[in-house]
């Protein structure tokens, strides 16, 4: 025992040579430093970011059904859930939903938020409470808001039913019939994403010096070619970013159409992110490994229009 | 050279510390936070399941009642008198079974658990509980149909704590003026000839939950049954004719078309509103509609020929998850024991609106105390278990593909024939057969 102890320091003693090198190399101090500030970043990536995404392609390459959930003993099956998930009859019909559901939802909200920016860029008497009123939907829990929508929209007795009445418009069924289903859930989303465009844009037309305007004004330019001119372009990369965040965030939008629809009837208005809730949620049988499948298809959709965003950008810059 | 060995010594120090005090924070609420967040850190499977001596848990799909309430106070003193404290935490009915499911794979499952009664048997299937011959609980006194949903192969996993079903409430007032006798309504035919007359009346003449979740298969079912259909043929003449009930209600407007999208409780506020002469609702209404702002009574649900329709039992199961420290099972079985005596089953009974004693003694007292609510018991000894005929784990698969089939008749996105046709295939394929 004490011949190892005491033959121990001798290795030790010949080592601090070459670390003593290391040392003068890093003048900051060891690598273990630096690893050692960097870890709880490292930490919170991995247990956030890394092991979730893991877990989500994990559960989608595997069968779990609600035993092998419970048992951790699923089968490996590889790209099956996804080849299921694509070949279903019910992709086409939800990726046509989805696009249509982004791309309107999208529009509207972008030119609605814009035109408000700007109409709200002329301060005027009681403008900031005004623009304060715009931000409601978004400070509204969503439950309240979607509810609030279905009951709006009810057929028999709904507000938006009786106010087409007095114009003579017959009964529409807005979220009980398969033909107006989706519109219904997409005018309850652009109506929500209205305070987000409008508080970016208007941010970022703070952002565009005065004298532009002076100049374009000294220069005989009237409203509509100011905005065309001017406004537009210097407010181009808000835009952009605005439009990409609103796309990612429409993409996963399950909560309003679950509340006002759940997607029916008859997957009407059943969105891609509505099917990955419905398959792991929403039924009495979860199905998680479809639902991973699917929601993986929807980071890949994301990250397409992210990828083609940096581009844009970078091109920009050049 | 010391001093900035120091210093070096201080700055790793620091970094450590933060790390520490970053696994600190995620380690020190673990046995809180597990179930929830389901990111497994399998070390610390055992200490949540086998919470503090003397701590037993137990979760219920009822956040309605809170801790002081009556049933937070009842399921208290059973704890009291098997000699622990219970500790429970109420979600709702979704989120508590996929609480469950986390807690069972993580190894964190609670003592005692209640749930709606078509998940015993999937629960059962992924071995989270343990069955009552297991538990040593003797199940010989409950209601064999009642407590059919809770039997796989033969073997019961849990046991109901009360049960109710569905019956057509209806408003005197409109019937009256429409000259409808209620007495009269047997079957299909005349239960249409009240409808149209309702109709005539100017008023609407039925209200029922269509919705695309479990709850619109559960209203649909007496319907279903009723017709002389099975569940594992959705595509047969009865069930389309079933169906197409319900879209004739909705065509010739009868039913208002928010009955496509409508839960239970929506129904009922519609029917609340006096504007309506039937509604199908459950058990647990009986309390509302005797303090409604008009007249209510019920009749039970009939069958196309005629005849009670057989409705569909509700109500939630006692259930024992598995646990890795089985000697917790003694006073598991205490706790449910004292949950489940006649007495037990009246008070419970009572907390609910009218749950249904599932026991002929707890039905006997039951009736001693109200005797107005025995057609409510005779009911439910006709009901029938949503997962009985064997369907068992299937039973949730076809339930999905039966709501959709009917949202997309009465919607019109289909005929009758076609939707069932599709959910049949679509079932079959589900569930393998």
């Amino acid at each position: 025992m004490t011949v190892a102890s005491a033959a121990a320091p001798a290795p030790n003693g010949t080592q601090p040579k070459p670390s003593r090198v290391k040392q003068v190399r890093h003048p900051n101090g060891s690598p273990w430093i630096a690893f050692g500030f960097a870890a709880p970043l490292v930490a919170y990536l991995l247990a956030f970011y890394v092991y979730p995404l893991i877990r989500s392609i994990d559960l989608s390459i595997h069968d779990y059904n609600v035993r092998a959930f419970v048992q951790g003993n699923a089968e490996f099956v590889g790209l099956e859930k996804y080849i299921d998930v694509l070949t279903s009859p019910l992709f086409p019909k939800a990726l046509w939903n989805t696009v249509l559901f982004v791309g309107i939802s999208i529009i509207f909200q972008y030119a609605i938020g814009l035109a408000l920016a700007v109409f709200f860029r002329n301060t005027f008497r009681l403008s900031g409470i005004l623009r304060a009123l715009f931000l409601v939907p978004w400070l509204l829990p969503l439950i309240v808001s979607a509810s609030t929508w279905s009951w709006m929209m009810n057929s028999d007795s709904g507000i938006i039913n009786s106010f087409l009445g007095a114009f003579g418009i017959g009964q529409i069924n807005w979220i009980t019939s398969p033909d107006t289903a989706l519109t219904a859930v997409i005018i309850a989303n652009i109506w929500l994403g209205i305070p987000f465009n409008l508080v970016i844009l208007y941010s970022g037309l703070q952002n565009i010096p005065g004298e532009v305007y002076e100049a374009a004004s000294l220069d005989g330019a009237n409203g509509w070619t100011t905005f065309w001119r001017v406004t537009f372009p210097l407010l181009r990369p808000v835009s952009a970013i605005t439009i990409l965040l609103g796309l990612v965030y429409t993409l996963k939008v399950v909560d309003i159409v679950w509340i006002m629809t759940k997607g029916g009837p008859a997957n009407s208005s059943l969105t891609l992110a509505v099917w990955s809730y419905r398959e792991a949620f929403g039924t009495g049988q979860p199905a998680f490994s479809p639902a991973a499948a699917i929601g993986n298809l929807l980071i890949i959709i994301a990250l397409v229009f992210g990828l083609f965003y940096v581009r844009l950008q970078r091109r920009e810059e050049h | 050279m010391i001093r900035k060995h120091s210093r070096r010594y201080a700055a790793f120090a620091a970094a450590a510390i933060a790390v520490g005090a970053l696994a600190g924070c995620s380690s020190s609420d673990d046995t809180t936070d597990e179930a929830t967040t389901g990111a497994a850190d399998g070390g610390s499977a055992d200490d949540g399941g086998t919470a503090a001596g003397g701590t037993y848990t137990w979760w219920d799909p009822y956040p309605q009642h809170t801790d002081g309430s009556d049933w937070g106070n009842r399921v208290q003193a059973c704890g009291d008198e098997a000699g622990v404290t219970i500790q429970r935490t109420p979600y709702d009915t979704t989120a508590l079974t996929n609480q469950l499911l986390l807690s069972a794979q993580e190894g964190t499952s609670p003592d005692v658990v209640l749930l709606d009664n078509p998940a015993v048997s999937t629960l059962a299937d992924t071995g989270a509980i343990i069955s009552m011959d297991e538990l040593g609980f003797d199940t010989s006194a409950i209601d064999e149909n009642l407590l059919a949903a809770g039997v796989v192969d033969g073997t019961a996993f849990g046991i109901p704590i009360g049960a109710n079903t569905l019956a057509l409430y209806y408003n005197a007032e409109i019937l009256d003026e429409a000259g409808v006798d209620p007495a009269s309504i047997t079957d299909w035919a005349t239960l249409n000839t009240a409808l149209e007359a309702i109709d005539a009346s100017g008023k609407r003449a039925i209200t029922f939950a269509g919705i695309g979740t479990e709850e619109g298969s559960f209203q649909f079912l007496p319907w279903f049954w009723g017709a002389g259909a099975d569940l594992t043929e959705l595509n047969s003449a009865a069930a389309v004719e079933a169906v197409q009930l319900w879209v004739d209600w909705l065509d010739k407007g009868w039913a208002p078309q928010s009955a496509i999208q409508n839960s239970q409780n929506t129904a009922w506020e519609e029917f609340l509103d006096g504007q309506t002469g039937f509604v199908e609702n459950g058990t647990w209404q009986v309390n509302s509609a005797a303090e409604a702002g008009f007249e209510a009574d019920y009749i039970t649900l009939p069958a196309k020929d005629g005849g009670a329709a057989p409705a569909p039992t509700g109500g939630e199961f006692i259930m024992a998850p598995a646990q890795s420290d089985e000697a917790r099972y003694d006073v598991t079985r205490q706790i449910i024991e004292c949950m489940t005596t006649p007495e037990g089953f009246v008070e419970t009974a009572e907390t609910f609106a009218y749950y249904i004693p599932p026991t002929a003694e707890g039905q006997e007292q039951f009736i001693e105390a109200h005797p107005e609510l025995t057609v409510w018991v005779d009911a439910v000894r006709a009901a029938k278990g949503r997962t009985s005929d064997n369907l068992g784990t299937d039973y949730p698969l076809i339930s999905e593909q039966l709501w959709t089939a009917v949202q997309a008749a009465m919607s019109g996105a289909m005929s009758a024939q076609d939707a069932m046709d599709a959910a049949q295939e679509a079932a079959a394929a589900a569930t393998g057969n």
